[in-house]
């Protein structure tokens, strides 16, 4: 009698033990599906362009010119890979020094306001939607430039200044962490040789922590050059490579948001929009194996 | 130049910059709040929208972000916390993890759109969902799982070993060890960071353009059998939340009073990711404190 009801609880705990697991599973199986038909789905369509359609590699890639109705279209996409890449290396390098500047405020400077207060804004203002960044875009800085520069105000550098005020909080928050890993004896066995601060900022804790620093840049970059609505909202999206910084220009993903919903599925008009998605995705690809390759950096 | 003066030159300016970037930052928050409290009210809040005229709410809009983050929500938690569960206790570390660990952390960068493009290719068309709460929802869980998967994973991390060890030492399953054992100890920091990600969520609109839809049907907000067309509750009809809603006005406006609508809806965003912050924060404080038996 005792034996079989602890025969029962054994089993009892093997069948539980089983569902837990296979639950656990299941849900994990689901994930790497979904990431792996992601990457089919995007793919298989964005190649189709090629080979379906038989657009030309070097057309796409180097062609300056975007004509996608009419008889004889032309799928130019240069001008879109130059606006992404411009508008997000320019973001980035704006917002680098300037979120730098904050972590080293935040962390070696006056350590106690940074976590009091300067935080919790950084970490709230990580936390504003996209689209709310791009309409203060529309109704402050493109009114703006258009003021003080010539030309509209939409362009490269409204789509760029958007931009870092929107990377700031995700590179500050990383930058300030990986300050704040570092060992104390670095910096007092600076202070001990007589250094003042900012040697010692300059000299040993920007060095050491420099992969970390820029594991935070190329995530902010990353995030910038996938970045759609707020970048649509400021960019003008005019399809040609700019001649100035205040020229409408657009990206990647402004003519993906802006096109998506005006094409036939299975058109080659449609189709060379998955082009533009794929690059999208293959530049996310090399964003996560760059951070990869500076995080095995910092850990040396 | 001596190295006092250059301490000195250094330190101002990078106490200059901190105080640049906390004015911009206030300057931001402050602008969109200053802009648009003014014109939330209760008329705007619960009214439709108008296409022409002045005076359009946001009620649809706002009713279908909470509906979609609830529906978001139930999908993503579950599948989150067994993803994590999995990837913290039950996967073996060697290649096979690594590789996975890498695939979360690819699908956690890619860019909304593609998630959206993604979505509009298999929930729309391929299943068939159409433009729906549904097909929306299920694309915001692809957005979010990667990062519900992080924070299940640093929850249960944080979980002492001898906690669980003492577990499986009184012959508890490994699920139950984990089931009754760390989720309520892991359950603080599980809570904050899966509010967090709900704010997220709120005010995601790319990967909604083209599987939530651009539009909302007229709502019959006394009609609430899930079934029917234009019953709120009905998960298969298309829907316009909050975030989608301030970007279509700002790119085709036609309404009079398109910029204020704009400001209004995009301070309730403000607002509502705000609420989540400091809800995110005190639950937080107070279930640490209720589970250490700190004061």
């Amino acid at each position: 009698m005792a034996q079989s009801g602890q025969k029962n609880k054994l089993q009892h705990h093997i069948i539980e033990e089983w569902r837990g697991k296979i639950f656990a599973s299941i849900c994990i199986f689901l994930l790497i599906i979904t990431i792996f038909s992601m990457v089919y789905f995007v793919s298989s369509k964005g190649v189709s362009t090629f080979i379906t359609n038989g657009v030309s590699l070097k057309e796409v890639f180097t062609g300056i010119e975007w004509m996608p109705e009419g008889d004889n279209p032309i799928f130019g996409a240069l001008p879109f890979i130059f606006g992404s890449f411009s508008t997000s290396i320019l973001a980035a390098l704006i917002a680098a020094p300037l979120s730098i500047c904050a972590a080293l405020f935040m962390v070696e400077i006056m350590p106690k306001v940074g976590k009091k207060y300067m935080q919790p804004v950084i970490e709230l203002l990580a936390g504003i939607p996209s689209v709310v960044y791009g309409f203060v875009g529309l109704s402050v800085i493109v009114p703006f430039y258009r003021n003080v520069f010539p030309g509209q105000g939409l362009g490269i550098a409204a789509g760029a200044t958007v931009l870092s005020i929107m990377i700031l909080p995700t590179i500050t928050s990383i930058a300030s962490d990986a300050l704040s890993a570092l060992p104390s004896g670095l910096k007092e066995a600076s202070y001990a040789l007589g250094a003042t601060r900012w040697q010692t900022l300059y000299r040993t804790v920007l060095p050491t922590t420099m992969p970390s620093l820029l594991t935070g840049v190329v995530l902010g970059m990353a995030r910038a050059f996938g970045e759609a609505l707020a970048v649509q909202m400021v960019i003008g999206n005019a399809p040609h490579i700019p001649s100035s910084l205040f020229e409408s220009t657009s990206t990647l993903t402004s003519v993906i948001t802006l096109s998506m919903g005006n094409t036939v599925t299975g058109s080659v008009q449609n189709n060379i929009l998955w082009t533009l998605a794929l690059i999208l995705m293959l530049m996310t690809f090399i964003f996560v194996f760059l951070v990869r390759w500076l995080e095995r950096r910092a850990r040396r | 130049m001596n190295a006092k003066t250059a301490d000195k030159i250094a330190t101002t300016v990078i106490i200059a910059i901190a105080s640049i970037i906390v004015l911009i930052m206030a300057g931001l928050l402050g602008f969109i709040l200053f802009r648009g409290v003014g014109h939330i009210s209760f008329h705007f809040l619960t009214s439709a929208p108008q296409s022409i005229n002045a005076g359009g709410g946001i009620g649809p809009q706002l009713f279908n972000s909470l509906f979609l983050l609830f529906l978001t929500m139930i999908i993503t938690i579950p599948l989150g916390l067994g993803a994590g569960i999995y990837m913290s206790q039950y996967a073996k570390p060697g290649k096979v993890t690594n590789f996975i660990r890498l695939i979360v952390e690819v699908l956690s960068s890619f860019p909304s759109i593609v998630v959206g493009l993604f979505g509009l290719l298999v929930f729309v068309n391929m299943f068939d969902f159409g433009f729906s709460l549904f097909s929306g929802a299920l694309a915001l869980t692809v957005f979010n799982l990667p990062l519900m998967v992080r924070i299940t994973e640093q929850g249960l991390a944080g979980v002492p070993l001898p906690q669980k060890e003492a577990s499986l030492a009184l012959g508890l399953s490994k699920w139950k060890t984990i089931k009754s054992v760390m989720l309520p100890i892991a359950m603080p920091t599980i809570l904050t960071g899966t509010i967090l990600s709900a704010g997220r969520v709120f005010g995601e609109a790319a990967a909604l353009l083209f599987t939530a839809g651009m539009s909302s049907p007229r709502l019959d907000f006394s009609d609430w059998n899930p079934l029917n067309p234009t019953s709120p509750l009905n998960p298969f009809r298309p829907a316009e939340t909050l975030a989608v809603h301030i970007w279509k006005i700002n790119a085709e406006g036609l309404a009079l009073d398109a910029a204020e609508i704009a400001a209004g809806a995009s301070a309730v965003l403000i607002i509502t990711v705000l609420l989540f912050n400091v809800c995110a924060r005190l639950l937080g404080k107070w279930l640490h404190r209720k589970f250490t038996a700190g004061k």
